[in-house]
């Protein structure tokens, strides 16, 4: 018989602990999905899993694209923390790549040491500047948060589209959906030779470091894991719940608007539809696998990075459809809510026959 | 062109076929909503629907199979949501987050050999009726039995929720989940319904734009559909009646668009797609502003978790 109880507290270390059962749970029902596509699943996972990074150039390729779902996911553990759902960093990322990208665009054939920082600070304020449309629509009017970033997104991308088509496509593009490449000057520098990995990397690991600081090291990050755990007690204590959205939704759009620049100015080099395979959505997923903490997300970066590669991985060498990385995702998001049951409840297999002689 | 009568009612037809999916995905997620769970996975719904619909008519070359087996892959999916939030007790936000994004990967992922193949044509009802009649006759024939039925589910749905016992069940869930409980009510056995009604009607949603209004398989074809119905909800303060006028404005947006683009309207194509979007922020706004009318239809109880002590 199974017995469950409702614990008094969570334990720290299984709090740690599930997002590794849920990781590991996600391969296994990738094998059985593969198995009934008709793969070898074994096969299918080692590439999907161990072929990616195991050589230089792939694991370049894997901190390339953990760079934005970390920087994303850090900011969005600030709104997520203190209870605000921010669904809408793609958009926040779109708006942060056009402002940034307008400005390397006005310095398109300058050099100069000043454009590239000129263009990351343009970045984070466009996403900073989107991400406050919910935030003060929360505050002032009441309207829900999720709707409205959500909603914000679409636009986003349809003036990224304008614009790409419109008023800054290239004039020597021949009509191509696309601006003019940004100057040296405007892209990010290379790590290494012959690598796409580029100092973008150090932003997110300065937002690491900056959040951690911020909320387990000031009053700001007292408030908001306060007004996460319970609205009441905040205001009780008196803080200002107003400012206080206003300050995460920043930040989080910030860091979202940073990594479309990082995006724009490293591997891409110019503005165009594409600028983002839904990042902004994953970094969701990131977010939560991190447990919300600095450094569980630059673990779950790497992980949810993986499933990016290996969907392309296995397109090449398998023809499975790219979009199992979506799959996955989805997958590694159920489980891990799923096993956060664990957290909340004991389950006790008790032993029947001992029960029935006792009575 | 000219704004002859006989065009503005082939136009008003045109606005009705697209706001069909919208009306039953957010008909079937009001529902849902009403015994106070937020299901954020209508567009995965959707797309689920889409596919598994446009798979079985191209395998059993059934179109009534394809319909039926569209909403029961709707409840599949929805099961899951309802299994993690209900049984699971799970954050309703990030499980239907997860559900829309497992969706979409996996409708892409089934719908790889079906890319490229053309649909099949649907039955339309009363097509001689629509040709004979001026003005009258676009409007109210000659379409399919679906968007007829996505026309009386507002009505039903009122009829439902305020006129029989188990809609007074469903709304008293969602008020007070704790309250109906001491009733005796099983809240979660309630809660689960709800939840499968809603995937059943946004599989059907899905299954109408791929088997009916663009007879085809596109990866990725509902487009944020799925959102707007989600929005549409809200825009409606959880009234059915709203959310079919709802329904018809953002249709007309949407078609109000296309022939703006034929004529060559000045306005780029991409703001007037961006309005239903920014239309739905503005009446936000507007309704949440007055917190008495948004309170007026809320489930108080919306994405909380229930717990029952056993």
């Amino acid at each position: 018989m199974i017995k469950i109880e409702k614990r008094n507290d969570v334990p720290m270390a299984l709090y740690f602990f599930t997002p590794f059962i849920a990781i590991i749970l996600t391969i296994l029902g990738g094998g059985i999905i593969f198995y009934i596509l008709g793969f070898n699943p074994i096969e299918a996972l080692k590439f999907y899993f161990i072929t990616p990074i195991s050589n230089l150039y792939g694991l370049s390729e894997l901190l390339l694209k953990a760079t934005p779902l970390c920087l994303i996911a850090i900011g969005l553990s600030f709104c997520f923390k203190s209870n605000n759902w921010n669904i809408g960093a793609e958009g926040q990322l779109t708006f942060g790549a056009i402002v940034g990208g307008g400005v390397a665009l006005l310095f398109y054939n300058q050099e100069g040491f000043y454009i590239l920082p000129l263009v990351i600070l343009a970045g984070a304020i466009g996403g900073m500047i989107f991400a406050l449309i919910p935030a003060i629509l929360k505050t002032y009017f009441n309207t829900n948060e999720i709707l409205v970033s959500l909603m914000l997104v679409y636009v986003s991308k349809l003036l990224l589209d304008y614009l790409v088509v419109g008023p800054w496509s290239n004039p020597e593009g021949f009509n191509f959906p696309e601006t003019r490449q940004f100057s040296d000057s405007s892209r990010m520098p290379l790590l290494f030779e012959g690598l796409r990995i580029h100092a973008g990397i150090f932003l997110a690991l300065a937002a690491v470091m900056l959040s951690w600081f911020i909320l387990y090291k000031t009053y700001l990050g007292f408030q908001i894991k306060v007004s996460g755990l319970s609205l009441k007690t905040a205001k009780y204590a008196g803080f200002k719940g107003k400012t206080m959205i206003l300050v995460v939704f920043m930040i989080s759009g910030a860091c979202a608007g940073l990594a479309g620049v990082g995006e724009i100015t490293g591997p891409i080099g110019q503005l165009h539809r594409m600028i983002s395979p839904d990042y902004g959505f994953t970094a969701i997923i990131v977010a939560f696998l991190g447990r919300l903490n600095p450094f569980g997300i630059i673990f779950a970066s790497l992980v949810v990075a993986l499933t990016y590669l290996g969907a392309e991985t296995a397109q090449i060498f398998l023809q499975i459809p790219k979009y199992t990385g979506q799959v996955f995702q989805g997958m590694i998001l159920f489980f891990l809510l799923a096993s956060d049951y664990l957290l909340f409840f004991k389950v006790k297999i008790l032993n029947l026959k001992k029960n029935e002689l006792r009575h | 062109m000219s704004l002859d009568i006989s065009f503005i009612g082939i136009l008003i037809g045109s606005i009705m076929a697209s706001s069909v999916p919208l009306i039953l995905a957010a008909s079937g997620e009001l529902i849902t909503e009403r015994s106070g769970v937020l299901n954020l996975g209508v567009e995965g719904m959707m797309i689920i629907g889409a596919i598994s619909g446009f798979a079985l008519m191209v395998i059993t070359d059934n179109l009534f199979i394809a319909i039926v087996g569209s909403m029961f892959s709707g409840v599949i999916i929805s099961l899951i949501f309802g299994f993690l939030t209900q049984s699971l007790l799970t954050n309703h936000v990030a499980t239907g987050l997860a559900l829309t994004i497992f969706g979409i990967g996996l409708s892409a992922m089934l719908g790889k050999n079906f890319v490229g193949i053309p649909g099949k044509e649907f039955p339309i009802l009363f097509s001689s009726l629509r040709e004979s009649i001026p003005f009258f006759g676009p409007i109210l024939f000659g379409h399919s039995i679906v968007l007829y039925f996505a026309f009386a589910l507002p009505f039903l749905t009122n009829y439902f929720l305020k006129k029989t016992k188990l809609g007074l069940v469903v709304r008293a869930v969602g008020d007070s989940p704790v309250s109906a409980s001491n009733q005796g009510i099983n809240v979660i056995i309630v809660r689960y319904c709800c939840i499968l009604y809603g995937g059943a009607m946004c599989g059907l949603a899905g299954a109408y734009l791929s088997l009916i209004y663009t007879p085809q398989w596109i990866e990725n074809m509902t487009a944020g559909r799925g959102w707007i119905a989600l929005a549409l909800v809200v825009f409606a303060t959880w009234s059915p009646i709203k959310v079919l006028i709802g329904a018809l404005i953002f249709g007309g947006i949407t078609i109000l668009q296309l022939h703006m683009q034929a004529i060559g309207f000045r306005i780029p194509v991409q703001f007037l797609s961006a309005l239903p979007y920014l239309m739905t922020i503005i009446v936000l706004v507007v309704i949440s502003r007055d917190s008495r009318k948004i309170k007026l239809n809320t489930p108080t109880s919306l994405g909380r978790i229930f717990y029952k002590e056993k």
